[in-house]
C-alpha cells in the first residue's frame, strides 16, 4: 500500500508541513527548496488546478529521480499558460509537440535516454482532452509497449483552453459549450465517456494511480511509487478549473475535496491490473455539496431542482463507493498513528 | 562492397552504416523490408546500440522520433503514402522544432481510391513541410543520399526525407555499391544536437509562439533552407571524395550540352527517359533531360541555369494537381518564367511509364504539338464514357 | 546551449511576468483571537502555550503560560476551563483538553524545580495586598514582576484563601498549593499571616503604602432561617470546608444533608462521605439543568454515592427528622412551593447556600460604591478610592479561582498604571477566530484523552487526588489536538496551495506573500486550517 500512515499531529497528516515532523517526512511541497518546476509567472487562472497538480507532480517526481527528469507536454492550458515566447515557467527539461502525441514523444525520449546510457526518467503529461480523446491511441500504444513512462492525466473534465468543450471525460448533466443547457436533457448526457483508469488497467500496466490536488499526501506517495518502477505507468490527478467548472477560484482544492469525498471521483491505485488499495472517504458528501458550487450543474439547482438527475449522479457516486469500497467503518481513524 | 541487393535491403544496410540511435518501424507497403530489415540488425545486435520501437501508427512513428532527436539521438524512420499523411502534423512539427530526423518515404499513390503502387503524390503533400525533400534515382542513389541526408539534417538540424519510388527502386535487386562503415563513420559525425532535452541543462522547447516572433521564426527557417541550397551541392563533393561516385548535389543534367528540349523529372523514371533520350538522339535530336534530386527546397537558380540555353521544356511528373498542372510543373515555370512549358502527368498508382510513350510523348513535344498538360497513356474510351454520364450534371 | 529563436527557452524567463497585476484582492496575515484565549478569565494565551507544548518545550510552554497565571498547578485541578467549553475543537470532535495539559505543565514545573522569573528593577513603590487567595497571589506575582515592593496580608494562619480554605484536598493537594505560593513568596514579599485589616485607610498611611489591592474574597456563609431543635447540628459548608482544612472536622453523624447547589456543596456533601457519611443528600431547590455546579463535580458526587433531592427545599429540622418541601418550577423556570412535604433523617444540615464579603474594612469611604454586596471596581480594578483597588470574589463578576487571577493581573497592571500617572488603557482584542474561520479538514480526527479517576473505591474513604495528571505521551497528544485557532502554526499549507508559488517561506518557518505574482485567488485562505490569512481589497 503506497499510501503513508496518518500520523496524528496539530493537524495531521492532511496539512502540507508539519513543523514537528522531521524534514524528509515533509511534504516535498512544504520545502522551500522545492524545485518549483512550474515557476511563477505562468498565466493559469486565478485558482487553476493544473497547475497546482503539476507543480504536485513534477516536483515530487524530481525528488524521487534527484533531478534526473524530462517532461514532455501536450498541448492544451498546462502548455499555453506555461510557455508563451518569450517567458518560459517550466524549470525542468521540457518539451512540448502536439496535441495527440505526448504519449509516443515521451517513449521516443525515453528510447533516447536508454541509448545514451542516461538514468534519466520520463514523464508524459496532458489534460483529459489529450489523454482520452486525442492523444488516446498514443498512450495505448505507449501503455501496451511498456514504455518507461509516467503518463500523468491532469483532469479537468473538458477542453479547458478552447474555451470549455465537452471531452470524453465530461461528467453526465455538466454544462459545457457543446453541451449547452438547451432541451429536454440540458448538459452532457449520461451514458458516455470514458474511464480512462481502468482502461489503463486492462493494459496491465505496472501502476495505475488516481489522485486529487486535495490530498497531497497521498498524491505525493503515488508519485513516489510510480516512479520507483519502470515501464508504462498511469497517474490521474483531478484538478478543478474554476473557469470551466463555474467555481470560485479559492475553492479549487475544496472540490477536488468533495469531488473525492463524495464518491464522484473515486482514489486508488492498481498494480498489473488489480485494486491495491483506495483512499478512504473521510466524510462522505451526498453530491449535492459538491455539485451546487459549480455552474456548470446550476441547471440541476433551478427554482424546480432536477432531483432524477441528482439521484442518478448521486447513484453513480454509490456505484463508486461499492466498487473502490471507499467507505469503511474505521474509515476515520483507520491507519491513526500516535 | 558492390552487392546484388533489393533496394529496401540496401537502404536497411546504408541506415544501418549510419549508426541510427532509435528506429521506429510501423509498416505500410511498399516501405515494410527496410523496417523489416532494420529490424532484424536491432534484435541481432548487429546494430547496437539502437532502439527499434514498433509503433501503434506513423504518427506515433513521427512522435517517438521527434521525442528521440529532441533527446539527443539520431532518429530515423520510413513511412508511405497514407502514413506520410497520417503522420503529416508531427512532419510539420519536427520541422518546426528543428530535429534532424531522417525518414525514407517510399513513394506510393494516395487514395481514395486505395492503390497501393508508386507516384509522388505523397511527397507533395509534405513539399511545403519545411523538410528537405531529396529524390532517389536508382538504389545506388538512394544508398547515397541516405548517408548523405543524415550529415545534411544534422548539420542544419533540419530533418530530411529520401523518396524513392516504391517497387520500382524499394523492390528491385540490382547491384549497388554499399559504403563501407568505415567510410561511413569518417563521412559522418556522431550527432551533437543544437538543442537538447536535459535535466542538467534544462530548457523549454516547443514553446507557444504569437505574433510577435511566429513571421521571424518562419523566415529564419525558409533562410535555413536557403543554406541548404549552398550545402547540398558541398555535401555532395565531399561524399564524391570519400566514396570515389557521384551521388546527391542539387540537379543533375543528361546530354544537356546542346539540348533545345529538356524534360525535367524526378526519381526512377530519369532511368528510362535517358533511355528514350538517346533514341531521339540518335534521330539527331537536340534532347537532353534534367533530374531534380533536391526537390525542397526547390533549387530555382541552379534549375534556372540548367536550362538557361533551353527552347522546349517538358516536366514529366508522377503527382498531379488536379486542375492545374504539376507540382514540379508550377515549381520549374517560376525558375524559367519565360520558355514554353508542357506539364506531363504519368505514372499514376503505379501505371508503367514505357520508354515507347515516353518517346512518342517526346516526338509530339519536338514538333510542338504537346499540350500545356498532358496525362499519358489515357484509356481515352473509359474517359469518354464517364464524361458523358456526368454530362447532364455538368 | 545553442538554443533555437523563440521555440525553445531558457528557464525562469516566466517570472518577468507579474502576475500580481491581475489582483483585486490580496491576502494579509492575520493572528485572530482563540475562543479559549477570549474566554480564559486569566487572559492566558492558551493557544500559544499549547503551541510551545505541541514541540515537547514543556518549560517554554510554562514560560508562557505565567506570563499571565502563575498558578498552573492549581488551575490545572480547580478551574472550570471555559476555555475548553468555548473551544472550537467541540465542532470536529470534542474539545481540547487545556485544563488537563495546564496541570500537567504545572505539575512538571514543581517537579522539575521551575522557578517563576525574577522581580522586576526596583520602583521604590511599595503595595500592601491584602487576602492571599487566587486575587491577591496572582497581584503579588504581577506587581513583583513590575519590580514594586508588596506586603502581603492575610487574616488566617496560612496562605492561599479559598483554595486552602474552601477547595477540599482531594481536588487540590496541599502539596501542590504549597509549592506554587511558595514560589511567589520567593519573588520577595512581606507577609503577614493572622493579620485582619479592619480600615484600610489607616493600615495603608501606617505601612506608608503607595497603593492597595483588596482580595478579602467571600468567606461568610449565607443563613437562612431553619426551624430547627439543635441549631449547633446545622452547620455553614464555608465553616465546615474551613474546619477540614484545619485538620479538625466537626462531627456530622452517619446521615449528612447538604442544601445548595453549588460547588461548595458538592465538596462538603463529598467531604462529608470521605469522613465517614454513609448517606450524602444534597437538597436542591431547582433541578439538574439549573443547577451552577460543574458538571464534572456533579459526576464524580453521583460516582462516589452522592445522592440528589431535586426541586426541594428543606423546610424544618426537628431531632433527627428533617422536612423538604417538593418545589415546582414556574413557566419562568423559578421554583414555587407545592405544599408537599417529605421527611429525611439526618444527623447534621450543611448549608451551601452562597457567600458574603466581609467588605467592613471600606467603611466610612462613601466615594466607594457597595453594590449587592460587593465593591464596583473601575476597569482598571480601581474602587472609588484613589489608590485602593480591588478583585476578587469581593467584586462583581464570577467567583471562580480563575476569574480572580485574572483580577489580580489587571490590577497590578492597573496599580503599575496609577504608581506611574498613566491613564489604563485595555489593549484592543483581535477578531475572534471563529470555527467559520477555520478549514478542520486538516485536523486528524483524534479522541480527547481522558484523566484517569482514581478509582471510585479509593477515594471514597480518603483525601487523596481523585483525578489524576496526564501522562507526558497523553499530554503531547493533548496539546497537539490544538488547533492554534487563528494563529499560524507552520503548517506550510500556504506555501503549498498557491498555484503561483507567490508565498515564501521564510528562514523562520513563518511566510509572507509576493505580491510580484500572487494572482488573488485566495486557495490560501480557504485552505489555510486555522484562519490566520484574510483577503482584502486592493486599492485601486
Amino acid at each position: 500500500m503506497t499510501r503513508r500512515p496518518i500520523r496524528f499531529y496539530q493537524v495531521g497528516s492532511f496539512a502540507v508541513g508539519n513543523r514537528l515532523l522531521e524534514d524528509e517526512e515533509r511534504t516535498v511541497q512544504s520545502d522551500a527548496k522545492r524545485t518549483n518546476s512550474i515557476d511563477s509567472g505562468h498565466r493559469a487562472c486565478q485558482g487553476c488546478g493544473e497547475a497546482l497538480g503539476a507543480r504536485y507532480a513534477l516536483d515530487a517526481a524530481m525528488r524521487a529521480t534527484n533531478g534526473q527528469l524530462a517532461v514532455v507536454n501536450a498541448t492544451g492550458c498546462l502548455e499555453v499558460f506555461s510557455t508563451p515566447y518569450p517567458e518560459t515557467s517550466w524549470r525542468i527539461a521540457w518539451l512540448h509537440s502536439l496535441f495527440g502525441n505526448a504519449p509516443a514523444v515521451a517513449t521516443g525520449v525515453a528510447a533516447a535516454m536508454r541509448v545514451k546510457g542516461r538514468d534519466v526518467r520520463v514523464i508524459g503529461q496532458a489534460g483529459d482532452g489529450g489523454t482520452v480523446d486525442i492523444g488516446f491511441g498514443a498512450l495505448s500504444g505507449m501503455f501496451e509497449r511498456n514504455d518507461d513512462v509516467l503518463f500523468i492525466c491532469y483532469d479537468n473534465e473538458g477542453y479547458m483552453n478552447t474555451g470549455v468543450q465537452r471531452s470524453a471525460a465530461t461528467p453526465p448533466a455538466a454544462r459545457t459549450a457543446t453541451t449547452e443547457v438547451v432541451g429536454p436533457h440540458p448538459g452532457n448526457v449520461f451514458g458516455q465517456g470514458k474511464d480512462l483508469p481502468r482502461i489503463a488497467m486492462a493494459h496491465d500496466v505496472s501502476y495505475v494511480a488516481t489522485a486529487t490536488v486535495a490530498d497531497l499526501h497521498d498524491l505525493e506517495a503515488k508519485v513516489d511509487k510510480a516512479m520507483s518502477l519502470h515501464g508504462a505507468r498511469y497517474l490521474h490527478i483531478l484538478v478543478p478549473c474554476p473557469l470551466g467548472w463555474g467555481s470560485a477560484s479559492s475553492d479549487t482544492i475544496h472540490l477536488a475535496r468533495l469531488a473525492a469525498e463524495s464518491g464522484l471521483f473515486p482514489v486508488f491505485e492498481a498494480e498489473h491490473g488489480v485494486v491495491t488499495s483506495v483512499t478512504p472517504i473521510r466524510r462522505r458528501v451526498r453530491v449535492e455539496e459538491y455539485l451546487r458550487r459549480q455552474k456548470r450543474y446550476a441547471h440541476l439547482f433551478a427554482t424546480e431542482p432536477a432531483t432524477d438527475v441528482i439521484a442518478r449522479l448521486q447513484a453513480m457516486a454509490d456505484a463508486n463507493v461499492a466498487r473502490y469500497h471507499l467507505v469503511n467503518d474505521e474509515t476515520a481513524n483507520s491507519d491513526l498513528e500516535a | 562492397m558492390l552487392a546484388q541487393i533489393e533496394g529496401s535491403k540496401a537502404i536497411a544496410e546504408a541506415v544501418a552504416r549510419c549508426r541510427p540511435e532509435v528506429v521506429c518501424a510501423y509498416p505500410i507497403s511498399p516501405q515494410t523490408h527496410i523496417i523489416e530489415a532494420i529490424g532484424v540488425k536491432v534484435k541481432s545486435g548487429e546494430l547496437a546500440p539502437c532502439e527499434f520501437i514498433n509503433v501503434e501508427s506513423e504518427f506515433a512513428a513521427m512522435s517517438v522520433s521527434i521525442g528521440a532527436s529532441a533527446a539527443g539521438a539520431r532518429a530515423y524512420t520510413a513511412t508511405a503514402s497514407q502514413g506520410l499523411l497520417f503522420m503529416l502534423e508531427a512532419v510539420y512539427s519536427a520541422a518546426g522544432l528543428g530535429l534532424p530526423i531522417v525518414m525514407t518515404l517510399a513513394n506510393r499513390a494516395i487514395g481514395a481510391p486505395i492503390n497501393i503502387w508508386n507516384d509522388h503524390s505523397d511527397a507533395m503533400a509534405a513539399r511545403d513541410t519545411g523538410w528537405i525533400l531529396l529524390f532517389a534515382e536508382s538504389n545506388q542513389d538512394a544508398v547515397d543520399l541516405h548517408v548523405q541526408a543524415f550529415k545534411l539534417a544534422e548539420t542544419l538540424s533540419v530533418p530530411v526525407m529520401v523518396c524513392m519510388d516504391g517497387f520500382i527502386l524499394t523492390h528491385a535487386v540490382e547491384g549497388v555499391d554499399l559504403p563501407d562503415q568505415e567510410n561511413v563513420d569518417a563521412f559522418l559525425p556522431p550527432y551533437v544536437p543544437r538543442q537538447v532535452l536535459d535535466p542538467d541543462q534544462p530548457v523549454s522547447i516547443g514553446a507557444m509562439v504569437g505574433p510577435e516572433a511566429f513571421e521571424e521564426v518562419k523566415y529564419l527557417a525558409h533562410l535555413r533552407q536557403l543554406d541548404a541550397l549552398a550545402l547540398i551541392p558541398r555535401i555532395a563533393t565531399e561524399f564524391s571524395e570519400s566514396f570515389n561516385r557521384d551521388a546527391g548535389g542539387l540537379v543533375r543534367g543528361y546530354r544537356m550540352e546542346d539540348a533545345e528540349t529538356v524534360v525535367i523529372a524526378m526519381g526512377s523514371v530519369l532511368g528510362t527517359l535517358k533511355d528514350a533520350i538517346d533514341l531521339r538522339r540518335e534521330a539527331r535530336e537536340k534532347i537532353g533531360a534534367l533530374g531534380i534530386t533536391t526537390f525542397r527546397p526547390f533549387p530555382e537558380a541552379a534549375v534556372a541555369d540548367a536550362l538557361r540555353s533551353a527552347t522546349r521544356l517538358v516536366v514529366l511528373e508522377k503527382a498531379v494537381n488536379p486542375g492545374g498542372r504539376g507540382v514540379l510543373a508550377s515549381d520549374v515555370a517560376l525558375s524559367v518564367p519565360r520558355s514554353p512549358l508542357s506539364s506531363v502527368i504519368a505514372g499514376l498508382g503505379g501505371r508503367p511509364i514505357t520508354r515507347a510513350s515516353l518517346e512518342a510523348m517526346l516526338a509530339r513535344a519536338a514538333s510542338g504539338d504537346l499540350p500545356a498538360v498532358t496525362f499519358l497513356d489515357l484509356d481515352e474510351a473509359a474517359v469518354a464514357a464517364e464524361r458523358a454520364r456526368l454530362a447532364d450534371v455538368t | 546551449m545553442d538554443t533555437p529563436f523563440a521555440i525553445t527557452l531558457p528557464v525562469g524567463t516566466s517570472r518577468a511576468n507579474h502576475t500580481g497585476s491581475w489582483r483585486v484582492e490580496r491576502p494579509v496575515y492575520v493572528d485572530r483571537l482563540p475562543p479559549c484565549n477570549n474566554a480564559c478569565p486569566a487572559g492566558e494565551n492558551i493557544q500559544g502555550w499549547l503551541y510551545a507544548a505541541e514541540s515537547g518545550d514543556y518549560e517554554s510552554a510554562w514560560r508562557t503560560l505565567i506570563e499571565d497565571n502563575p498558578l498552573p498547578a492549581i488551575m490545572g485541578r480547580v478551574c472550570f476551563h471555559p476555555c475548553e467549553t468555548t473551544c472550537n475543537r467541540v465542532r470536529v470532535d470534542e474539545a481540547v483538553g487545556i485544563n488537563a495539559v495546564e496541570r500537567f505543565l504545572g505539575d512538571t514545573a514543581i517537579a522539575h524545580g521551575w522557578s517563576l522569573p525574577g522581580p522586576g528593577a526596583d520602583t521604590g513603590t511599595h503595595v500592601l495586598v491584602v487576602g492571599s487567595g487566587p486575587a491577591g497571589l496572582s497581584a503579588t506575582y504581577h506587581l513583583r514582576r513590575l519590580g514594586h515592593r508588596v506586603t502581603l496580608v492575610d487574616g488566617a494562619a496560612q496562605l492561599g484563601g479559598m483554595m486552602r480554605y474552601g477547595i477540599p484536598a482531594y481536588r487540590l493537594p496541599r502539596a501542590v498549593l504549597d509549592a506554587e505560593i511558595a514560589r511567589i513568596i520567593d519573588l520577595g514579599v512581606e507577609v503577614k499571616l493572622n493579620h485582619r485589616v479592619d480600615d484600610v485607610e489607616a493600615e495603608r498611611v501606617e505601612g506608608h503604602f503607595d497603593a492597595v489591592f483588596l482580595a478579602v474574597g467571600a468567606q461568610i456563609g449565607r443563613r437562612v432561617s431553619v426551624p430547627a431543635g439543635d441549631s449547633s447540628r446545622i452547620i455553614d459548608a464555608v465553616n465546615f470546608l474551613h474546619a477540614v482544612a484545619d485538620d479538625d472536622p466537626p462531627l456530622l453523624g452517619r446521615r449528612v444533608v447538604v442544601y445548595g447547589g453549588g460547588d461548595t456543596a458538592f465538596d462538603a456533601a463529598r467531604t462529608a462521605k470521605r469522613l465517614g457519611a454513609t448517606d450524602a443528600v444534597i437538597v436542591y431547590r431547582r433541578n439538574r439543568e439549573k443547577m451552577p455546579a460543574s458538571a464534572e463535580e456533579f459526576e464524580q458526587a453521583l460516582g462516589e454515592g452522592v445522592t440528589m433531592r431535586w426541586l426541594s427545599t428543606v423546610s424544618s429540622f426537628e431531632g433527627d427528622r428533617l422536612m423538604v418541601e417538593k418545589m415546582a418550577l414556574n413557566a419562568d423556570g423559578f421554583p414555587e412551593p407545592t405544599g408537599e412535604f417529605e421527611e429525611l433523617d439526618a444527623d447534621a444540615l450543611l448549608l451551601a447556600l452562597g457567600q458574603d464579603t466581609d467588605l467592613s474594612l471600606l467603611e466610612g469611604h462613601p466615594e466607594v460604591t457597595i453594590d449587592h454586596g460587593v465593591v464596583q471596581v473601575a476597569p482598571s480594578m480601581m474602587t472609588g478610592l484613589a489608590g485602593v483597588f480591588a478583585g476578587g470574589d469581593a467584586t462583581p463578576a464570577d467567583r471562580t479561582a480563575t476569574v480572580a487571577v485574572g483580577h489580580g493581573k489587571r490590577a497590578a497592571r492597573g496599580i503599575d498604571d496609577y504608581l506611574n500617572g498613566r491613564k489604563t488603557i485595555l489593549p484592543p482584542k483581535h477578531d475572534l477566530a471563529a470555527f467559520e474561520n477555520l478549514n478542520t479538514w486538516y485536523y486528524a480526527d483524534a479522541p480527547r484523552t481522558r484523566r484517569p479517576e482514581l478509582e471510585k473505591v479509593r477515594r471514597q474513604g480518603t483525601f487523596d487526588e481523585v483525578i489524576q495528571g496526564l501522562t507526558e505521551e497523553n499530554a503531547l497528544f493533548e496539546a497537539r489536538r490544538c488547533m492554534s485557532c487563528g494563529n499560524c502554526f507552520e503548517c506550510d499549507n500556504c506555501f503549498g496551495v498557491c498555484p503561483d508559488n507567490a508565498v515564501v517561506k521564510l528562514e523562520n518557518n513563518r511566510y509572507e506573500f509576493n505580491y510580484d505574482f500572487c494572482k488573488g485567488c485566495a486557495i490560501c485562505v480557504a485552505e489555510c486550517p486555522c484562519g490566520a490569512i484574510q483577503m482584502v481589497p486592493e486599492k485601486i
